[in-house]
């Protein structure tokens, strides 16, 4: 079992993070995944039930094995009965109440998540059922890392599952062809969720890292099986490695962002680069060179904090290649500033003209950037026009600062 | 010194729904039993689960159980604990700590249990 941090001010966060995939997963494993909505519920309940308790009676040793034991009960009470006519037709073997072990654990998370990977499954689909099931996240949360109504999830959850049923869809692990293909679902997934711990707003940074943490572990779950550790898993890691090793860097002592320029590098975790190091290296094999191997060596490139014209001609390199894998408004406001830094603010002017994303509030916070020196009264116009376009407090925040900062 | 049941009325637990909330909602709890305990005037308490709740009527037609004590009350028992104090007022004080009553519509009734002794 992953180790439950006894930090009794964000327990029940972060246990639900933890414990609430294995309550689900568990269940679905022993009664069947067309029970996963009841699972879900069950896993939900039991940590009602721990509210209704740990104040009264104090907090128990072992906090996650209380859940357990609170979810089996439950699950005997109302699976059970519901479960045992499918069960003998299929010859399962009844559920005891043995603990399954580690192995067997980690097994499953990865047999549930490949099955909410199902093609039958949209992708907007599969990623809100990862952030339910494999992250815990309730609907108020989800609905904040998705930007979309708390009506849409709950359908999309709802048909989710009735989909999984209707397919007879099980959890077991597809091999061959069928395998690959799903891996890349899985990865892509997978990658969305640590991009939503990552840049979302959500309040609390524990609840993020926890976030990233997971999808980082289920990376992880990937290179351990031989026939899902492929290259690209690997990249996907390392570039998740890179990107984590900033997290304590990210933020000044009254929790405002910082941008990377501003960021105290002797913060970042040497120990994971070190391990993204590991893991591109290891990424390097094979003909495919996936957008995860661009992104990881963009982000190995930006874990060197020294400013120097290898880097940046290394980053617009990389850039030029990742634009034509996955073309994005991000990617191309991105490869610009690096040919800022590489050529000076005047190539990099051309190059925005061209671009001109005039809905795009990052678009005028990169011209406003790339004329502050040359062209102060059009910078601050840029400033002001990206005001009127974020979506994000912290976005806000940042530009008022710019403008702030150069006088407007 | 007399003992007192401070019960809770409040709305399904389960509108309370975000683990962040739940912590919350925890902490507030530990918080105010645990200034009741420094004192060392906390004797038990519990929640009491919504789900599976039944109730048992006597009516014109014999015993009916219906699913849950919530009739047409919003409201409905969801816990309770038991304190000592030197007299109603005191134990008043310490049912307005409680975190239930953040929730408007919501109440906590203090009943004296009794003693056996045939003073109260």
């Amino acid at each position: 079992m992953a180790s439950i941090k006894q930090d009794t001010a964000q327990l029940v966060p972060h246990l639900f993070r933890t414990e609430f995939r294995k309550i689900t997963t568990y269940l679905c494993c022993q009664y069947g995944l067309e029970y996963l909505g009841e699972a879900e519920d069950i896993a939900s309940e039991s940590f009602l039930a721990a509210l209704e308790t740990w104040p009264y009676k104090g907090i128990p040793p072992n906090p996650a094995a209380w859940l357990y034991r609170v979810a089996k009960n439950k699950a005997m009470n109302r699976l059970e009965q519901k479960a045992s006519r499918r069960k003998i037709e299929a010859q399962l073997p009844a559920a005891d109440g043995e603990d399954i072990s580690y192995a067997e654990e980690e097994g499953d998370q990865l047999r549930m998540l490949f099955a909410i990977c199902h093609p039958a499954l949209s992708q907007e689909t599969q990623v809100t059922m990862a952030l339910r099931i494999m992250a815990g996240f309730g609907l108020d949360e989800i609905s904040s890392a998705l930007l979309i109504g708390k009506e849409t999830i709950q359908k999309r959850l709802y048909r989710g599952r009735e989909t999984l049923k209707e397919r007879g869809i099980v959890l077991e692990m597809p091999t061959g062809a069928a395998l690959q293909e799903r891996l890349e679902m899985v990865l892509l997934t997978i990658y969305l969720m640590f991009t939503e711990g990552y840049y979302s707003e959500t309040k609390e940074e524990l609840i993020r890292e926890d976030l990233c943490f997971e999808a980082m572990r289920l990376a992880y779950l990937l290179t351990e099986l031989p026939q899902t550790n492929s290259p690209k898993v690997r990249a996907l890691l390392a570039l998740f490695c890179f990107q984590a090793s900033r997290f304590a860097a990210r933020r000044n002592k009254n929790g405002e962002w910082l941008l990377y320029d501003q960021q105290d590098a002797s913060l970042w975790d040497q120990q994971l680069i070190a391990k993204g190091v590991e893991w591109l290296h290891k990424a390097s094999v094979g003909e495919e060179l996936s957008f995860y191997h661009l992104e990881a060596a963009i982000a190995y490139w930006y874990s060197r904090p020294e400013d120097s014209p290898e880097k940046w001609e290394a980053i617009v390199g990389l850039y030029e290649q990742l634009i034509v894998l996955k073309p994005s408004p991000v990617v191309a406001l991105n490869r610009i500033f690096a040919v800022y830094k590489l050529r000076g603010a005047k190539e990099a002017i051309n190059l925005a003209d061209r671009l001109a994303l005039t809905d795009n509030p990052y678009y005028y916070m990169l011209v406003g950037e790339l004329h502050s020196e040359l062209d102060k009264p059009y910078a601050l116009e840029c400033f002001r026009k990206a005001h009127q376009l974020v979506h994000t407090d912290a976005d806000r925040r940042f530009v008022e600062k710019r403008l702030q900062e150069m006088g407007g | 010194m007399q003992e007192y049941v401070l019960i809770f009325r409040h709305e399904d637990g389960k509108e309370v729904a975000s683990p962040e909330q739940m912590q919350e909602w925890m902490k507030q709890t530990m918080d105010w039993i645990g200034t009741i305990a420094a004192k060392n005037k906390f004797v038990s308490g519990t929640g009491l689960p919504f789900e599976e709740a039944k109730v048992v009527k006597a009516t014109d037609k014999g015993l009916i159980v219906t699913n849950g004590p919530f009739g047409d009350i919003k409201e409905t028992l969801g816990g309770f604990v038991i304190v000592k104090a030197d007299s109603v007022e005191e134990a008043v004080e310490f049912a307005k700590g409680s975190p239930v009553l953040q929730g408007v519509g919501n109440s906590v009734e203090v009943r004296k249990i009794a003693s056996g002794d045939g003073i109260h």
